[in-house]
């Protein structure tokens, strides 16, 4: 088990094993991403008060999860970076950090689409959670502005972790104060098991099919990455004059 | 020097030497210290003048814009935080120094705060005075504008730490601290609304209060930190 990660952590082996993950989890995904958005489209019931605009649900929720669970990616491989100088984590934070942008951008779009019928505005500042997904969204801005400002990728790598730390502390501060608001999102209705399971089982089956094509494409990102940052080293010269590496 | 020589009033002088020399070199220079006094008494001005001078309107918005104004100007003068050290090699000596980095680093802050964030705490009763707020709520406004410009103080030296050396550093200070700052924003304004409404501000005081707490106790370390890999 532990010999596994300490492989894992080399970037040539981690450049090697990596396809056949990306290749199942995108494979997966897009199937519990199918299966899940005919069974919310399809055979949901309809919501007796949101009627069909409640579908949405289905894209906007598990975008939300991952635009926080990316952050917590990048928070958590940049401490490591920090504290064990691993190679890969920075590299980890590094291709975290725009599909974090990237998934937080669709929810606030999901999130804006929806608002339209239900509230009849497009953005609502009342709304706590629009307003906090805006803020990640300029974190993100943030972190990877700070990235590309620094020419050294080493200090990149450090500096960017020390931001990806002092967010994570402010992020459920952010949070909350935006909370203080009055909030007009209608409550967090998935934990609190009011949904019929015909409803909430297409979100969950979307929810995992989310994650695990994020996780492809967070891989996809990662070894594109060290491919990149080792591209002075041996492995990727005898990879690049011998053909594919086997 | 030892590690035996490292007793309280040892870091003690080292963290009042610091606060001294800002504090001394900000005296020599009163121009960088005006600054961004004048830049906050100018964006209060921006704002009635764009939204028009009915007495109304301005009591609502108000303490949004001292806050917002605030806010722009504490940020302005944190661009100059560590550039001048990192220049003249200052810096180095900071780092190399046997005192703990973390509490040069909170003196840097003090002096700091003690130079903009201070004269704009004071100055702020008069501008509130011209959006006509109550002079009942001085004692909130003072209070909040405190606790909130130390926060935005603290913060700020993270994002000045580690943007300084960069050649578009200012820009990005901005981009890295503004949504940092939002909870300030966020407490400081609503809480001097709701004085100025005659409702309870307790709850915004105590957050305010302990987020000052928090970044007291916590950014000098990542400041320090940042400082470091700046200056490798």
């Amino acid at each position: 088990m532990w010999t596994f990660f300490h492989k894992l952590a080399s970037p040539p082996h981690f450049y090697r094993i990596a396809p056949a993950f990306i290749r199942v989890f995108a494979v997966t995904g897009l199937v519990l991403i199918g299966w899940g958005s005919w069974g919310g489209l399809f055979e949901a019931p309809i919501d007796y008060q949101q009627k069909d605009a409640f579908r949405i649900i289905y894209v906007h929720v598990p975008t939300a999860y991952l635009s926080m669970m990316a952050y917590s990616i990048m928070a958590v491989s940049a401490t490591i970076g920090l504290i064990w100088r691993m190679k890969l984590a920075h590299a980890v934070a590094a291709g975290a950090a725009p599909l974090g942008a990237w998934f937080t951008f669709l929810a606030l779009a999901t999130g804006s689409i929806w608002g339209r019928p239900m509230w009849g505005t497009w953005w609502e500042w009342g709304d706590p959670r629009l307003t906090s997904q805006l803020l990640m969204l300029f974190l993100y801005f943030g972190y990877m502005a700070l990235r590309s400002a620094i020419d050294d990728p080493l200090k990149a790598d450090k500096a960017s972790a020390v931001l990806a730390l002092v967010g994570a502390v402010n992020i459920p501060i952010i949070h909350y104060s935006v909370y203080w608001w009055t909030s007009l999102h209608q409550g967090q209705t998935v934990m609190e098991g009011k949904m019929p399971p015909e409803m909430l089982n297409p979100l969950l089956i979307n929810i995992l099919g989310f994650t695990l094509v994020f996780g492809a494409l967070l891989l996809y990102r990662v070894r594109s990455e060290v491919l990149y940052r080792e591209r002075r080293s041996r492995w990727v010269r005898e990879l690049v004059l011998g053909g594919e590496m086997r | 020097m030892t590690p035996a020589e490292h007793d309280g009033s040892d870091l003690l002088a080292g963290f009042s030497a610091i606060v001294r020399r800002d504090l001394l070199l900000a005296w020599k220079r009163p121009g960088d210290a005006l600054n961004p006094l004048v830049f906050y008494a100018m964006v209060s001005t921006l704002f009635p003048l764009a939204t028009g001078p009915s007495q109304q309107q301005l009591l609502l918005n108000g303490p949004g814009v001292l806050w917002v104004a605030a806010l722009l100007a504490t940020l302005l003068a944190l661009n100059g935080l560590f550039v001048s050290d990192y220049e003249d090699g200052s810096l180095d000596q900071l780092i190399l120094s046997p005192q703990p980095l973390p509490l040069l680093v909170l003196g840097k802050s003090v002096a700091h705060w003690l130079t903009t964030g201070l004269p704009l705490v004071l100055v702020s009763p008069v501008i509130a005075m011209t959006f006509s707020l109550p002079t009942e709520i001085t004692g909130i406004l003072l209070l909040t504008l405190t606790l909130g410009t130390i926060s935005l103080s603290l913060l700020g030296s993270i994002g000045a730490a580690l943007t300084v050396g960069l050649n578009r550093g200012n820009a990005l200070l901005s981009l890295l601290i503004l949504p940092l700052a939002m909870p300030v924003l966020i407490f400081g304004a609503r809480t001097v609304s709701l004085a100025v409404a005659g409702d309870a501000t307790s709850s915004g005081v105590y957050f305010l209060a302990g987020y000052c707490m928090l970044n007291l106790s916590l950014a000098p370390f990542a400041t320090a930190a940042a400082l470091k890999i700046s200056n490798e």
